[in-house]
């Protein structure tokens, strides 16, 4: 059993598991931190950006001016934002048979997979999964679509030339392999290949395993997956939580007695309790409004942004704040909201329960209805006639690098009255601000990540005991910044086994058993023979039939007709049944066994203990009998009547079948 | 006895002997035993029993059927025990065989009753009651009842067990005494038989390999030495010392518990000045052998002790400081010599032992956890005493503390591998971050250098301004802050803040500001009430003054006047109260918004007419009542006004507490304007002539209706309102004493029908007094009015009516009657 690991980034895994003769990919996570090099693309034409100086070596030579810019002492690439694809080097992915999608932030890198490797198999996610990573690939798409960039950098990815470049630009992995984004065409064809599935639905491939995809509590229709055969069992976590928000319990008790656990997805900010951050959140934004401030929010059009709508639906009126409006830009807003309304199966169950008052399960529905909440495709159209400040704006892209988000930066970044408020937690913030410096207007962080942390991680191994775990090296050390922190990694028993990307574990466990099935007329056939209590043994004799990893014992063709009365062709076809010799079993006690020699004429008789059993000697006839526990041996010299006749003394002893 | 009670005594012993009367409850049992104890008390036992044969017949009934209910034998037994705690009673029960019957070896110990705990506790309490005279004590001896009472130590219920313990307790004490030879009543070295055989049972229970024995014992003794401190005391010690020295070298200690409460009650006793040499020994031990969360509460014993031995305290003070010195030794950056070199030398010395122990106690969690907020609170209440352990070593204490609350934020930094796996154990703790904000606090009493408290305030910032502080640690950091804040040393001669306080204020405005619009109720409470009293403490400060005026702190908390959560409110109230006393309100932002235009003042009356919640009006009148005191602007602008429209709103407030406060205000208002009660003990002072003269303020206070207000609170069905209202018109009437004339109150217009309107309220109608009533009639009224008797009729607890013992004996033959008419009609 391999493990090939083809991306380095734990939150956003894209693992392919070799098992039992089938080829399983786990998650398919595009690493988008690459576009942080990448200057923003803005909507509106930007005089600052457009302005910003080139890049020019230390000796002055300005070769890379026209692809390289600078603000505030950062580099940048001036060119359409490019995307970290998963290693496709590592593995042929066209021999990828399935796909286990774990949820709809580890998907993203699906259209590169399915449309350009020759993959040729089946992609397995739930219902919410497909529908929201959908919107997030189409507003991804549409981002990048609706403001051409005419230039393509690919000069500064020269390896000589990139050598030269400053920091984080000289540090990039594989930069030659980054790809621009896909297109909607691309989304709608891998999209395609989606098989959709339930909650512990079982799922057969080829017969050889089985999967399952289990509730994990992190989002709507995300899944932890159970990849089992008949004698094992590989669980696959990734991005669960075990704090009550808006999707479905994590199912932690299907995850028992696994032989391998593969852990990913935990929270990237272990330190921040999302239960804190959330009021941080809620406190910065009333500050702000009630100062006359705007506030912008970073993110993505699904998820957490359900969550902090319910917690601003409690927090407003009594913060004051009822008349100040709410504006959620994306091509996929209005789509967003209505979708998280209608999965009722998927939610928790205080929310399934509110489907049968009848009523929304999320308040966000009041807060559109009382006006408090609008919502538009982008910032033309409609929303320039309804803005009104101050307000709050949720809006995309996290990485300020492209979407509604990088308008509203260039608009309020420049007054200390407005305030950004990050609360997605998979961009550095320091960063993703860095082409928008100098910047006047106040930066709060609540990342706000609801993935295991460690002391859950810690529980759920001791409850689930699986006997191997295997993590993203990430995992096994304190992160750097706080390399004191010993209790912010995976501590179990035995250690866990770390991968990093473009790696390939052999995973540490063999496969002993496989299941075959006894037809019942052959089964009918058997006669049982008691050999000692409780164990009965009989010998079979069958034809193996194995087709689509199923192993099914037939029972044997007919011996062969007396010849001439069958045809030739017919005969041969049979294979040789020869008659058989019986089975042995039991034990052959050694002064017994003397004895018996001795009754039968043999004398000068020698025992020897060896490691394996013993040697009886017959010193007189020359003969040695080397009697092991599942081997004898009679050693005479070429005399084949006293080897005969020893032969049957020792079968006396045994039983025969 | 109350004759009519005698008469009722009959039946009522009859009911109780009728197992088919079943009682209602428990407690009128109680109450009639608590009764009979009154009686025993001041008359004869004997002739109590004399006169009411129903008494012993009941007892007597007791013993012939064993159906009785278990309740009734259990009161029976008890019952029989108070009559015979005088010494003739006794004689006389025992004649009757009664006291043999009850308490003997064939009494209720062989009947089905006995498993029932009540009857067992009964038996017991009866005895301890019985147990009082040297006939008892021969009777304990005789009946075998000692050997029963050694048994029931080990009862099932905890409560029997423990009368069980108790009773022996009594015995070996009753039993010394009656040992005591000659007039001096000296005992003569020689135990009384009863005594002995207490004692055999004792060592015998010490060398026990059973644990629960070994307690047994333990806190016999412990009860012993805690109660008795005769000269014999001295003597069991000096025999039993060896026998608890050598618990403590058993591998586990057994009963270490009880131990420790033994070693400190014979440690306490003054009767054991003598023998303390060998009690130090097996204290010394016991430091060394406990395990440290036992050893933690011996030493704090121990270093509670005045005559303590230096020595002990050392090593008692080292065990108490262990915990805290394996924290900072394994979180020190380099190993060694600094973390330990901070403590004092010689404290740590003999505990070098238990190093050890208390590293391992540290790597489990629960262990890590108790250990440390145990050590935290020891030292805590160790601190303020005058014989803690000098020199105290404050620097190396505020850094365990400070460590240990960066410990518990993840804050700490530390290479080591101890350090990192505290840090593992106590990141978010809750409980250890409570004890150490709380040990910090109390540290703040102490002189520190200003290094240290440097990092004190940095440790509290951080908490103050972590998102992760969970509401409660945030109370308990602001309470810490406070306590700093307010020890801070400044410079002499100037009230201004320290330098380092200030800088720290200067950053906390805006952490308050971000937390005044905390999404959890709790923590906008918190700060809240932080910010009343730093305002009340150095609201006249102007460094003070120009930060917060800085800050939107003012604005927030008059926003938060309007939170939906009424805690919030009331504390709201109070701050914004404060604030304004201080002239630190928040500036109107725009003159046409309407809350600005009525002013703090306007809207606190608008809480206090219109919140539906108590607390926030509760707080409005107390800020008004401090605004009166304090002469507060708005106030002085128009007293009289701002008198009479708080008082009209009270007045109709349905909560009493906000009525009692409303009283409280008018009193303060009449002291200002009569002057202060007069005090019986005072030195006559020349009076200051009174601000205003009396007749005005009558007249004024006419026109207020403040005496309209205060009689309608004297007839408050609340009786604190009617209690403070009484107060009042007290203190009116005494300061009113020497003026007006001597006119019968008829004489007066008004003051007739005052008196109705009066008598009217009581029957519960509405109305008011005349509105155009002079101060004569008001004055006529005043003194009319039995006020003397009503505050001491009003002083007195709503049920003592009920009290008695004729209704509590009424009530239970009416009970008992309901039920056999009840049963009546079932036929």
């Amino acid at each position: 059993m391999k493990l090939y690991c083809l991306s380095g980034h734990p939150t956003l895994p894209c693992n392919v598991l070799k098992f039992k003769s089938t080829t399983i990919m786990l998650d398919c996570g595009l690493d988008v931190t690459s576009t942080l090099n990448f200057l923003p693309l803005p909507l509106v034409q930007s005089p600052r950006l457009s302005n910003l100086p080139g890049w020019s070596l230390k000796d002055g030579n300005a070769f890379l001016d026209k692809e390289l810019k600078e603000c505030s002492g950062h580099v940048f690439v001036d060119s359409v934002p490019e995307f970290c694809l998963p290693e496709t080097e590592l593995i042929d992915l066209s021999t990828v048979d399935v796909i286990l999608i774990s949820n709809y932030h580890c998907m993203m890198a699906l259209p590169y997979i399915t449309e350009h490797t020759g993959f040729t198999g089946t992609v397995y996610a739930t219902e919410p999964t497909v529908q929201i990573g959908r919107l997030l690939m189409e507003e991804l798409v549409n981002f990048i679509e609706r403001v051409p960039k005419a230039q393509s950098a690919s000069l500064w990815k020269n390896k000589g030339i990139q050598r030269l470049l400053p920091s984080p630009l000289k540090d990039a992995v594989g930069v030659s392999t980054w790809r621009g984004c896909y297109t909607m065409q691309e989304v709608n064809s891998a999209l395609s290949k989606i098989q959709l599935v339930g909650y512990s639905q079982k799922i057969e491939l080829f017969g050889a395993v089985q999967v399952t995809p289990l509730s994990s509590g992190y989002a709507l229709g995300s899944s932890n997956w159970i990849i089992q055969s008949h004698y094992e069992k590989v669980s696959y976590v990734s991005g669960s939580s075990l704090l009550t928000t808006h999707p479905q319990p994590m199912d932690q008790a299907s995850l028992k007695n696994s032989d391998v656990l593969i852990l990913t997805g935990l929270t990237q900010i272990p330190t921040a309790n999302p239960d804190g951050m959330v009021g941080e959140f809620c406190s910065n934004l009333a500050l702000t409004v009630r100062n006359g401030g705007n506030v912008l929010v970073p993110c993505y059009p699904s998820g957490v942004i359900y969550d902090l709508l319910e917690c601003l639906y409690q927090y407003i009126d009594s913060a004051g704040l009822s008349s100040v409006p709410f504006y959620f830009i994306s091509p996929v807003a209005n789509s967003s909201l209505e979708f998280s309304q209608i999965f009722a199966e998927w939610l928790c169950h205080n929310k399934q329960s509110k489907v049968y008052l009848p009523e929304p399960p999320f308040p966000h529905a009041e807060l559109i209805q009382t006006n408090k909440l609008k919502h538009y495709p982008s910032i033309h159209g409609d929303f320039s006639n309804d803005f009104r400040q101050p307000c709050v704006v949720f809006t995309g892209h996290p990485s300020l690098r492209f979407g509604d988000v990088v308008h509203f930066m260039e608009l309020w970044g420049k007054s200390s009255l407005n305030t950004v408020i990050f609360t997605e937690p998979d961009f550095s913030y320091l960063e993703a601000l860095a082409p928008y410096q100098p910047l006047a207007m106040k930066c709060i962080y609540c990342p706000i990540d609801t993935r295991l942390n460690f002391i859950q991680v810690s529980k759920l191994l001791k409850e689930a005991q699986p006997l191997h775990v295997v993590c993203p090296e990430q995992y096994t050390q304190p992160p750097p910044t706080q390399s004191h922190r010993m209790d912010l990694m995976i501590d179990c028993q035995p250690p866990a086994m770390s991968y990093r990307r473009a790696e390939v574990l052999a995973l540490p466990f063999k496969r002993r058993y496989e299941k075959i099935e006894i037809m019942p007329e052959l089964a009918d056939s058997l006669v049982p023979m008691e050999i000692k209590p409780g164990i009965s043994l009989a010998t079979v004799s069958a034809v193996l039939h194995t087709k689509d990893n199923k192993h099914v014992l037939q029972p044997p063709p007919r011996p062969a007709q007396p010849p001439g009365k069958k045809r030739k062709r017919v005969s041969e076809d049979i294979p040789d049944c020869k008659v058989l010799k019986p089975l042995l079993s039991g034990s052959i006690p050694v002064e017994q066994f003397v004895q018996t020699l001795e009754k039968h004429g043999f004398s000068d008789i020698k025992v020897e203990d060896t490691a394996k059993g013993h040697i009886v000697l017959l010193q007189e006839a020359e003969t040695l009998i080397q009697i092991e526990e599942d081997s004898t041996h009679i050693i005479c010299d070429n005399d084949e009547m006293l080897r005969v006749r020893l032969r049957d003394l020792v079968l006396k002893f045994l039983q025969k079948f | 006895m109350d004759p009519e009670c005698s008469r009722l005594l009959p039946a009522l012993c009859a009911a109780l002997a009728d197992p088919r009367q079943p009682l209602a409850d428990d407690t009128c049992l109680e109450k009639l035993l608590d009764w009979f104890k009154t009686v025993t008390e001041a008359e004869s036992s004997l002739l109590l029993l004399q006169e009411n044969p129903a008494l012993v017949e009941l007892l007597s009934h007791v013993l012939k059927s064993q159906d009785m209910s278990s309740r009734v034998l259990s009161f029976s037994l008890r019952l029989a025990g108070t009559f015979a705690a005088q010494e003739d009673c006794f004689l006389y029960l025992q004649q009757g065989e009664l006291l043999l019957g009850l308490f003997g070896e064939g009494g209720p110990q062989c009947w089905a009753a006995w498993s029932v705990p009540t009857v067992r506790s009964g038996w017991i309490q009866g005895l301890r009651s019985l147990a009082q005279h040297p006939c008892a004590l021969h009777f304990l001896a005789d009946s075998g009842a000692v050997d029963t009472i050694f048994s029931l130590q080990g009862d099932p219920s905890l409560f029997v067990a423990s009368a069980a313990s108790q009773l022996l307790v009594h015995t070996l004490a009753l039993s010394m005494q009656a040992g005591a030879t000659g007039c001096s009543g000296l005992w003569d070295g020689v135990w009384p038989a009863c005594a002995q055989k207490i004692m055999g049972h004792l060592e015998e229970s010490l060398q026990s390999t059973a644990a629960p024995q070994v307690t047994q014992a333990l806190n016999v003794l412990t009860s012993t030495f805690g109660r008795c401190h005769s000269p014999w005391t001295e003597t069991l010690w000096g025999q039993l010392c060896p026998l608890v020295a050598r618990l403590l070298e058993r591998t586990p200690i057994p009963a270490a518990h009880s131990l420790v409460d033994l070693l400190l009650s014979v440690a306490r006793s003054p009767a054991l000045s003598s023998s303390h040499g060998r009690l130090w020994e097996a204290v010394a031990q016991a430091l060394r052998c406990l395990s440290p969360m036992q050893a933690g509460s011996l030493a704090l014993g121990m270093l509670k002790l005045p005559h303590c031995p230096q020595a002990l305290r050392v090593q008692a003070f080292g065990v108490l400081l262990q915990p805290l010195a394996c924290v900072v030794k394994a979180t020190a950056q380099a190993p060694g010599p600094p973390g330990c070199s901070m403590w004092p030398p010689g404290w740590l010395d003999g505990a070098e032992g238990s190093s050890l122990t208390v590293d391992t106690l540290l790597s489990s969690k629960s262990a890590c956890v108790g250990i440390l907020c145990q050590t935290l609170a020891q030292l805590e209440e160790l601190q303020p005493l005058p014989q803690r352990p000098a020199p105290w070593p404050q620097e190396p204490l505020l850094g365990a503390a400070v460590t240990i609350l960066r410990l518990c934020h993840g804050s700490a930094t530390s290479s080591s591998s101890g350090g990192g796996r505290l840090c593992a154990t106590l990141a978010g703790c809750v409980r250890v971050q409570r004890a150490a904000l709380d040990f910090l606090g109390t540290l703040s009493q102490e002189t520190r250098s200003q290094e240290l408290e440097k990092e004190v305030f940095a440790v509290l910032s951080e908490y103050l301004g972590s998102p992760d502080s969970s509401p409660t640690v945030l109370k308990k950091a602001f309470q810490t802050t406070l306590r700093w804040l307010l020890s801070s040393p400044r410079t002499p001669g100037c009230p201004d803040l320290g330098p380092q306080p200030l800088l720290f204020l200067r950053e906390l405005f805006p952490v308050l500001q971000k937390r005044l619009c905390s999404p959890s109720w709790e923590v906008r409470d918190s700060v809240l009430e932080f910010l009343t009293q730093l305002s009340r403490h150095w609201g006249g400060q102007a460094d003070f003054r120009r930060a917060l005026l800085a800050s939107e702190v003012p604005t927030l908390t008059q926003q938060l006047l309007q939170d939906p959560e009424s805690y919030v409110r009331a504390s709201a109230v109070a701050a914004a109260g404060q604030l304004s006393s201080r002239g630190l309100q928040a500036a109107p932002d725009s003159p046409e918004h309407p809350q600005a235009q009525q002013g703090l003042l306007g809207e606190l009356l608008c809480i206090l007419s219109t919140d539906s919640e108590g607390f926030p009006r509760r707080a409005v009148v107390q800020v008004f009542t401090e605004w009166l005191r304090d002469g507060h602007a708005d106030v002085a602008r128009d007293t009289e006004w701002f008198i009479a429209t708080v008082l009209q709103v009270v007045s109709q407030d349905l909560d009493w507490e906000v009525r009692v406060q409303g009283l409280e205000l008018a009193q303060v208002f009449l002291v200002q304007r009569l002057g202060q009660p007069r005090c019986p003990y005072m030195v006559a002072l020349p009076e200051a002539a009174s601000a205003t003269p009396i007749p005005e303020v009558l007249q004024s206070l006419c026109r207020l209706r403040l005496f309209d207000f205060a009689f309608r609170a004297l007839l408050d069905c609340d009786r604190p309102v009617a209690q403070k209202a009484c107060e009042l018109l007290l203190f009116l009437k005494d300061k009113t004493a020497m003026c007006g004339g001597l006119q019968e109150a008829g004489d007066i217009p008004g003051s007739a029908s005052g008196q109705v309107t009066l008598q009217r309220w009581r029957a519960g109608e509405q109305g008011q007094l005349p509105g155009d009533l002079q101060p004569e009639a008001m004055l006529a009224l005043l003194r009319s009015t039995d006020l003397e008797g009503l505050q001491a009729r009003l002083a007195q607890s709503s049920d003592h009516m009920e009290k008695s013992p004729q209704s509590l004996l009424q009530d239970m033959l009416a009970t008992v009657g309901v039920l056999g008419e009840n049963e009546a009609d079932c036929y």
